[in-house]
């Protein structure tokens, strides 16, 4: 087409999308509601049946009743009626989305049918027994569920309150955006809050803040009612004046100039260590503790984001690295190794297991060289498999000590200094986790990084191109087992002592969840991913039996809804959405004449690289 | 065009996959001189008996015929959707979980014992529509969303499924190990052709062939058949042709969840215990099993299950005793895996060789 005609054929369909008349008006579909209220009263039911409900009984959010339990039962009618409500998504110049009473029908319709759908579970758990085969249902579930009363009252309470907390969902859906997102934010603060009440407290008391403290926090656990007000208040006020001056922080650094970028970022950098220099002393042990464990496994995310992320080999078996790191690391400073115990120093063994874990990534690198992505992973999965059963046979047990293990591992000394509390792990970790970070940032923009994320988008092509796929992969792995020998490192002197089943395939399962969710090749993403959902379930202790269902079913979500993570390497976005930002592209052209180009601060056309 | 890049990459391939092919081959040599050093060796001690070594290979051929039936689940999905369904061990749990209750609960009411032929028939038919249950479920919410997306998107999503089915299954019903009530018509064993043979593992070998002989028969004669094999071969022609995929595909999950629920009955009769976690091993092997015999490839899964039944079983006594490895039935996984990966590295095609299209390698 040539430059002229082109322009004839955008004019016509702006003409056309012009015309007020060829907009459809879409209404919140009812049906749609009664789908969305059927979830609810399904999720309900299980988390019940599973034992959810029943295991957070224990956990008071707010004072005087509030436990996590009703929380998670309130809040699902909550969410489902949100979700009825929301306006239909809106295309531009072709539909136009109509909001009004009926989205709130829609929202009271979804969170009836929620609250009917547990009434009759309720019901029928009352009237047939069924604790022999479904372990969970008990009379203290019931209880719960019930709100202490009969269960056909208890039905009529359930739906009552579904209906009104469906309609309240609806209602703030509809809220302008301006009142939305203040409300919501300020939800879900006083929500953490409560959730994470150990934590705050910890922290304010390492601040020296006792006063607020007493304010906030019931001495019986959970949020006072006053506390939880002005954290809502609070957090609302905080926002609305936010809402006011909006702006990423990254527009704004995209808009400075080099030299003040550059003087941004090392006043960042150096605020930065200096927060988490002083840290372990205001978080305490505890939470020090769940920083190292933190800190291990974001030592492992980082590694297989480097071979899953950057260079696109999904290995299964990743355990088997942060295996081989505490074996060789046991061997090598422990007196009690069964076979050859040199009892070297921790930082004269660490040669030796970045030595060995590269051999090992080498090992496993080369048989898989010619195997395409799912046999790679399956192949990978045996690799990790077969090295926990050979660590925990009778056959090597004079080597590595089987299921007994290796014990009194010494702990990690420089000059006067020893790392055995926790917070002084935390800095042993820290200086491990940033070498990985910098390491990590430089090798993505570096020669092999690109080699790496060429092969990741389509290996012959990369090949014709002349990048050495056997090279590429090989180093990926080889990296990938370094730094995972490292965290493996760190976790034998940390523990002490070391057996096979502490490294089962749940870590690299484990370990792979936390790079999706963060976004896989995107170093943030794995930091945020780690602390996340390894800090958060040893934090909440009622919630940690639940954590591998709870991974498989964001496993799930995140691979249909978001496969790039919540927060996105560049790279990795293009490539799953090509097709809807090539669409996005295409109706940002048809909007009206005076509008300019978008232009992002380089002067560049930021759709330029795409086509 | 397409020829070109072809022969550009042949002659890439060969400037310079030279040395790997070197270690392929050397890692090959080395396996087989390793395997027939291993095995002359514990032949020779004498250590078994000939009636011992039949005993093995029998054990052998009804584990193996387990694997084969999980096996097809997972060569039909490959062949049709071109991903590893990772959930398809738990496919195979869920039945055997399920089937648990119907086999207690009839065991409570005196028919277990009493009418052992019926009550299997109820407990088979509990298992399979279970299983059918569970990986229509599965196609239904994770996979068929994803039928335009990367490979491993669906690979990942089916590792999700995977966890989020053993997690539901140990909350609800419980993280202990359930057994199998003990069937007074399956104890004790009967001798053919002087092959003494336990009677829960011939009614485990008879059940598989006569499943696997009534799933060749539904491919290849039955017109629902034909459309599976078409939607395999091509999934845009056959749509073309009138064939409703998604229909197809999801007579793909049902055929591969029944068999995974007949192999879960079958699977219990033999080891009689289940527990939330029991799904895992079967399934990787029974992958393992469905490449060694070359994935997308449905004779090639049943052999490749017999043949792995039997490895897993002989592999350890034959090859490892003969190195003197103690306790060495404990390797008899990585038995299963190192087979898995050899076979990966030499012969990656499998046995029967596979039936996919070239465009997938």
């Amino acid at each position: 087409m040539t430059q002229a005609t082109e322009q004839v054929a955008k004019a016509d369909l702006r003409d056309q999308a012009g015309r007020e008349a060829a907009i459809q008006v879409r209404d919140v579909g009812l049906g749609q509601a009664l789908r969305l209220g059927l979830l609810g009263g399904i999720t309900t039911v299980f988390i019940s049946a599973i034992g959810m409900i029943e295991a957070f009984a224990g956990r008071i959010i707010m004072q005087p009743f509030l436990t996590l339990s009703f929380t998670a039962l309130l809040l699902i009618p909550l969410v489902f009626g949100y979700l009825a409500g929301k306006k239909p998504p809106e295309v531009e110049g072709l539909t136009r989305a109509r909001t009004g009473p009926r989205n709130v029908l829609a929202g009271l319709l979804a969170g009836v049918l929620t609250g009917v759908l547990t009434g009759l579970f309720v019901l029928v758990a009352n009237a047939i027994d069924l604790r022999d085969i479904f372990i969970a249902i008990s009379p203290r579930l019931l209880n719960i569920l019930t709100f202490d009363q009969s269960p056909s009252s208890a039905l009529v309470l359930l739906v009552l309150v579904g209906g009104v907390l469906g309609a309240l969902g609806s209602l703030v859906a509809i809220a302008p955006g301006r009142w939305r997102r203040p409300l919501l934010g300020a939800f879900l603060w006083t929500l953490t809050v409560g959730l994470l009440e150990g934590v705050f407290q910890q922290v304010l008391r390492g601040l020296r803040l006792e006063a607020v403290n007493s304010f906030l926090f019931s001495p019986l656990g959970g949020l006072e009612p006053a506390g939880a007000l002005t954290i809502f208040v609070l957090v609302f006020a905080l926002y609305v004046v936010l809402e006011r001056r909006r702006g990423s922080v990254s527009a704004r650094l995209e808009a400075m100039s080099d030299r003040e970028r550059r003087r941004t970022m090392i006043i960042g950098v150096v605020a930065l260590l200096i927060v988490l220099a002083i840290l372990p002393q205001i978080v305490g042990v505890f939470l020090s503790e769940v920083l190292v464990n933190v800190g291990i496994y974001l030592l492992m995310g980082l590694g297989l984001n480097i071979v899953v992320g950057f260079a696109g080999l999904l290995d299964l078996g990743y355990v088997a690295f942060f295996a081989v790191g505490a074996y060789v690391t046991a061997v090598l400073t422990s007196p009690s190794s069964p076979f050859w115990a040199p009892q070297l120093t921790f930082w004269v063994a660490l040669p030796f297991v970045v030595l060995v874990a590269a051999l090992a990534g080498i090992m496993v690198g080369t048989p898989v060289l010619r195997m395409r992505g799912d046999y790679l992973a399956i192949v990978t999965l045996g690799f990790g498999e077969i090295a926990r059963l050979l660590f925990v046979s009778e056959w090597l047990v004079p080597y590595v000590g089987g299921a007994q293990g290796i014990l009194s591992i010494p702990k990690v000394t420089i000059g006067a200094f020893e790392a055995r509390t926790p917070p002084q792990l935390f800095y042993l970790v820290m200086a491990f986790v940033l070498l990985t970070i910098y390491v990590s940032w430089a090798l993505k923009n570096s020669r092999i990084g690109r080699a790496w994320m060429a092969m990741r988008e389509d290996e012959p092509v990369a090949e014709v191109i002349g990048i050495d796929i056997v090279q590429a992969k090989l180093s990926a792995f080889v990296v990938g087992a370094v730094l995972a020998s490292f965290g493996g490192a760190i976790f034998a002197t940390k523990i002490g002592s070391i057996f096979p089943n502490s490294f089962e395939i749940l870590v690299s399962i484990t370990v792979l969840v936390l790079i999706i969710v963060g976004g896989m090749g995107s170093i943030p993403g794995v930091i945020v991913g780690a602390l996340v959902l390894v800090g958060l379930p040893e934090l909440l202790r009622e919630f940690s039996e639940f954590r591998l269902l709870f991974y498989g079913a964001l496993l799930i979500y995140m691979m249909l809804k978001k496969p790039e993570g919540f927060i996105p390497a560049k790279e990795r976005m293009r490539e799953l959405h090509q097709e809807e930002m090539l669409q996005d592209s295409w109706l940002r052209e048809t909007e009206p004449y005076d509008r300019e180009t978008p232009v992002d601060a380089r002067g560049r056309d930021p759709d330029a690289g795409l086509i | 065009m397409a020829t070109l890049t072809k022969s550009i990459r042949t002659r890439i391939n060969l400037e310079r996959i030279n040395w790997i092919t070197v270690v392929f081959w050397t890692i090959g040599i080395v396996s087989l001189v390793l395997i027939v050093w291993g095995s002359f060796n514990s032949i020779t001690s004498g250590r078994l008996s000939a009636a011992q070594w039949r005993d093995l290979i029998v054990f052998g051929l009804a584990q193996g015929g387990v694997y084969a039936l999980l096996a097809l689940g997972y060569t039909m999905v490959y062949g049709v959707l071109g991903f590893i369904n990772f959930a398809h061990g738990e496919v195979f749990m869920s039945g055997a979980m399920v089937g648990f209750f119907a086999a207690s609960a009839l065991d409570d009411a005196g028919m277990w014992d009493n009418q052992p032929a019926l009550s299997l028939l109820i407990v088979l038919a509990v298992a399979m529509a279970t299983s059918m249950l569970v990986a229509v479920l599965i196609e239904r919410v994770a996979y068929r969303p994803l039928r335009a997306a990367p490979r491993l998107i669906p690979l990942i999503t089916s590792i999700g499924a995977s966890f989020f089915l053993q997690y539901s299954f140990r909350g609800l019903f419980g993280a202990g190990i359930k057994s199998y009530p003990q069937m007074a018509a399956l104890e004790g064993s009967f001798t053919i052709l002087g092959l003494r043979i336990l009677k829960s593992q011939s009614l485990v070998i008879a059940g598989a062939v006569l499943m696997m002989v009534g799933l060749y028969l539904f491919v290849e004669r039955t017109k629902t058949g034909k459309t599976l094999r078409a939607v395999a071969e091509d999934k845009e022609i056959a749509a073309l042709m009138g064939i409703d995929v998604d229909r197809a595909i999801v007579m793909t999950f049902i055929v591969g969840g029944a068999m995974a629920g007949a192999a879960a009955l079958l699977y219990s009769l033999v080891f009689r215990q289940v527990s939330f976690f029991t799904g895992f091993f079967p399934g990787i092997k029974a992958f393992t099993a469905a490449v060694l015999g070359g994935i997308g490839n449905i004779a090639g899964a049943m052999v490749g299950g017999l043949v792995l039944g039997i490895l897993e079983s002989v592999g350890p006594s034959l090859v490892l005793a003969g190195f003197n490895i103690p306790a060495f039935t404990q390797l008899k996984d990585v038995v299963a895996f190192l087979a898995l990966v050899l076979v990966l590295i030499l012969r990656p095609t499998g046995l029967l060789g596979e039936r996919l299209a070239e465009e997938r390698a």
